[in-house]
């Protein structure tokens, strides 16, 4: 029927042609649009909404606004505790994530040799991981208490004086680091170890036999063999750390970040000024502000870890 | 192998998208489903109550002591919600609690706008004067029945600049001293609730000078965080922060605000912790005699004894509280607007608010009731409680209800203001600044406000 008028040139298609013919080009992209419906709804809409109400005094409860141009940017740049929370956030990051790769990296070396209850030790690494933030957030707390606290209970036997660790800024931070630290590593851990099982062996055998040390053949096949695997850890391990916010909220009671904000990050500086004050407008400048962080910061960590690793082993890849 | 296992992925992830969907369309499909019975309700309202079947949401947070859903263990008295229910068997009620009044916050303020909440919502005094700001969006409650139902301040604090009231008054936290007796004692100090009582009254210097005398005695703390002794202070200054009239900030030039803080700082050098509240250190230090009084309005008596069980059994609590009296905490029950069963939802927050039901609840939870009519009751006039030595709480909060003054002006930077005070308090008292220079910071910090 619908054959009859155009293109004479042409084969004649048939409707179940045609219908092949679509089912092979369209399918693909119909079987992966749920996810970009649902991302769409989830993940595009908001942080569209979300640029919209940077630049408005936004009421949300009432879904009015009013324009201020730059203004919610320009306040929150000029807020003294904006820079300390990027200070604490960048602090606590490197404090957890730093040692979180190298830790894990180790760790998964250990595991990829011949133990024994191998899959006990490799299960056990991920236990931390398991555990709820809070109820980590909750052990912790008891360990780090200023006065009552386990861990300067023991620092008291060898003589180091009871540390502040809600009063200083940089102990603070350390303790808001190991706690993430708990939790990551183990987890991080797991994925190298698995990139570290996918290396051939016979990479290490050339090596010994040409003479490498345990060291060196670590150093030298390992880590370029697990580069891409590391990209990612570290990636992850970024994006994360910029985004702390359970630890940092949980480390006391009113989850302020301190009396001077002494570990105050962005993201809770963002929950604040939202939740905390109701300014959802600041609050979304600040989200962007975080975002073109997060991404400049990725930017340059993937830069530096594709030259870091491969510096010495440019030709393998 | 691999074929099968894409395969398995594939469908997962289907799974996971039709998941979504549901969800999506459950959600809008109860949309559908509540707005014909908001018609139907509103017509059968005019017949006072036995008409058609009406269902109710309840949603409070904490204990408020209606329903033994809020504390399994605690094995309630009373069940308010059924008594309701049997009173009225045309309404079903569904009685949703959360656990901590923060995530009631979070979801009021989400939902108070696009509508959702449920058809009665608690709210918290720390939360009201922003909750004030959206006053036209919840019911007034203002009705014949009941004027002089509660204390004034309590009125007062739910009114709004129209006069309408939105929020029926639950329960108040008069405060009154607790100390432990052993550790007066050690000091050489009286140690009797009366003695103490006679000991305390007076002003904050008065209070300060018994304080001194006491850690110069024991080298110790007096009080248990500078915070906490600042809620007593601030809340008898009037105007505090914000002024009533223009809303604008007036802290940073308040001579009386800038006297207390002077006045708390320079006491806490010797008889503050250095703990803040609700910490470990704070909990422990209950048990350990770290300090030795805290202000205490009733349901802090749950909090000591949960707190210290055996290992401190000498706390007490003394009928006084410094320059005359001081509120902290308590709520009401309020009704959105864009509710369903508005005219029902009214009917059964007075009902719960009302002097015999808040008796009963406070028999249950100890939530003590803002309806002085309630005082009488012999529920609340005859309690004791056993952990502090039978003190008679009921008549002793009474008193301390009374004296409590009128709630200063709390406008919507009110909390921002007072944490950047209590921040500075707290830099002090962990010596990370001087009083002075801490001042200067929380001055330019409420500067940045607005």
């Amino acid at each position: 029927m619908a054959t009859t008028e155009v293109e004479p040139r042409r084969v004649k298609y048939t409707w179940r042609d045609r219908l092949g013919h679509w089912d092979v080009k369209a399918s693909p992209y119909l079987y992966i649009a749920p996810f970009f419906i649902v991302f769409g709804l989830t993940g595009l809409f908001p942080i569209i909404y979300t640029a919209v109400i940077s630049f408005m005094d936004w009421d949300t409860i009432r879904n009015t606004g009013e324009y201020l141009g730059w203004d919610n940017f320009q306040f929150v740049l000029n807020d003294r505790q904006f820079w300390i929370a990027l200070r604490n956030t960048f602090s606590i990051f490197l404090l957890s994530s730093v040692p979180q790769v190298i830790i894990a990296t180790f760790i998964a070396a250990m595991l990829d040799h011949n133990l024994r209850a191998r899959t006990f030790w490799r299960m056990g690494v991920l236990v931390p991981y398991v555990m709820m933030p809070v109820a980590v957030a909750l052990i912790f707390s008891q360990l780090f208490a200023d006065t009552y606290g386990l861990i300067n209970h023991w620092l008291g036997y060898i003589g180091i004086g009871p540390i502040g660790w809600h009063v200083d800024v940089l102990s603070s931070h350390v303790a808001i680091a190991s706690m993430v630290n708990f939790r990551w590593i183990g987890y991080n851990a797991l994925i190298l170890l698995a990139a570290m099982q996918a290396i051939p062996r016979e990479l290490y055998e050339a090596a010994a036999i040409d003479g490498a040390g345990k060291a060196r053949r670590f150093f030298s096949v390992t880590l370029p063999q697990i580069r891409p695997t590391a990209i990612f850890v570290i990636i992850t391990s970024t994006i994360g750390g910029l985004q702390i916010f359970d630890e940092p909220r949980m480390f006391d009671t009113t989850g302020t970040g301190g009396a001077d904000k002494q570990w105050l990050t962005i993201t809770m500086y963002m929950y604040n000024t939202g939740w905390g004050q109701l300014n959802f407008g600041r609050a979304a400048a600040i989200a962007w502000l975080l975002f073109l962080i997060i991404l400049a910061f990725g930017l340059l960590n993937f830069w530096l870890t594709r030259k870091l690793i491969s510096s010495d082993q440019s030709g393998s890849k | 192998m691999s074929f099968t296992r894409r395969k398995k992925s594939l469908a997962l992830t289907a799974g996971a998208a039709i998941f979504a969907m549901t969800i999506a369309g459950c959600s809008s499909s109860d949309d559908e489903t509540e707005e014909p019975t908001s018609s139907a309700t509103g017509g059968t309202t005019e017949e006072a109550g036995s008409g058609e079947p009406v269902t109710l949401t309840l949603a409070t947070f904490n204990t408020p002591g209606y329903n033994s859903v809020e504390q399994p263990n605690a094995d309630y008295e009373y069940d308010l919600i059924q008594e309701y229910m049997d009173l009225n068997p045309n309404v079903t009620i569904t009685y949703d609690r959360k656990a901590e009044s923060g995530d009631a916050r979070t979801n009021f303020f989400t939902k108070l706008g696009p509508g959702g909440l449920a058809d009665v919502e608690m709210i918290e005094v720390d939360w009201m004067p922003e909750v004030m700001q959206y006053s036209d969006l919840l019911e007034d409650l203002t009705s014949a029945d009941t004027e002089g139902r509660w204390l004034e301040s309590k009125v007062a604090d739910a009114t709004d600049a129209d006069g309408r009231l939105i929020g029926a008054g639950t329960d108040v936290g008069p405060e009154a001293i607790c100390y432990r007796a052993s550790l007066f004692e050690e000091a050489g100090l009286p140690s009797a609730p009366d003695e103490v009582a006679s000991l305390l009254d007076g002003d904050w210097a008065n209070f300060f000078e018994v304080g001194q005398e006491y850690a110069d005695a024991t080298g110790k703390a007096f009080f248990d965080s500078t915070s906490g002794i600042w809620q007593g202070m601030i809340g008898q200054i009037n105007p505090a922060f914000e002024d009533a009239d223009t809303g604008e900030i007036i802290a940073t030039e308040n001579a009386d605000v800038k006297a207390a803080y002077d006045q708390l700082t320079a006491a806490a050098a010797d008889q503050s912790t250095g703990y803040q509240q609700w910490t470990e250190d704070w909990n422990a230090g209950m048990s350990n005699g770290d300090y030795a009084t805290m202000l205490c309005p009733p349901w802090m008596l749950g909090v000591i004894e949960g707190n210290v069980g055996d290992a401190a059994d000498d706390w007490n609590i003394a009928n006084v509280f410094p320059n005359g009296g001081g509120n902290w905490g308590g709520s009401w029950l309020t009704v959105p607007s864009n509710g369903a069963n508005v005219d029902e939802a009214k009917k059964l927050a007075l009902w719960l608010t009302a002097p015999e039901q808040q008796a009963k609840a406070f028999a249950n939870a100890g939530t003590y009731p803002s309806q002085p009519a309630a005082y009488e009751d012999p529920a609340v006039a005859d309690a004791t409680n056993a952990f502090f030595n039978d003190a008679p709480i009921g008549t002793l909060f009474a008193d301390r209800a009374e004296a409590v003054p009128a709630a200063p002006f709390k406008g919507e930077f009110y909390f921002q203001v007072n944490t950047a005070i209590t921040d500075a308090l707290t830099r002090v008292d962990t010596d990370v600044n001087d009083a002075a220079a801490s001042w200067d910071q929380a001055v330019s910090d409420i500067e940045a406000l607005g």
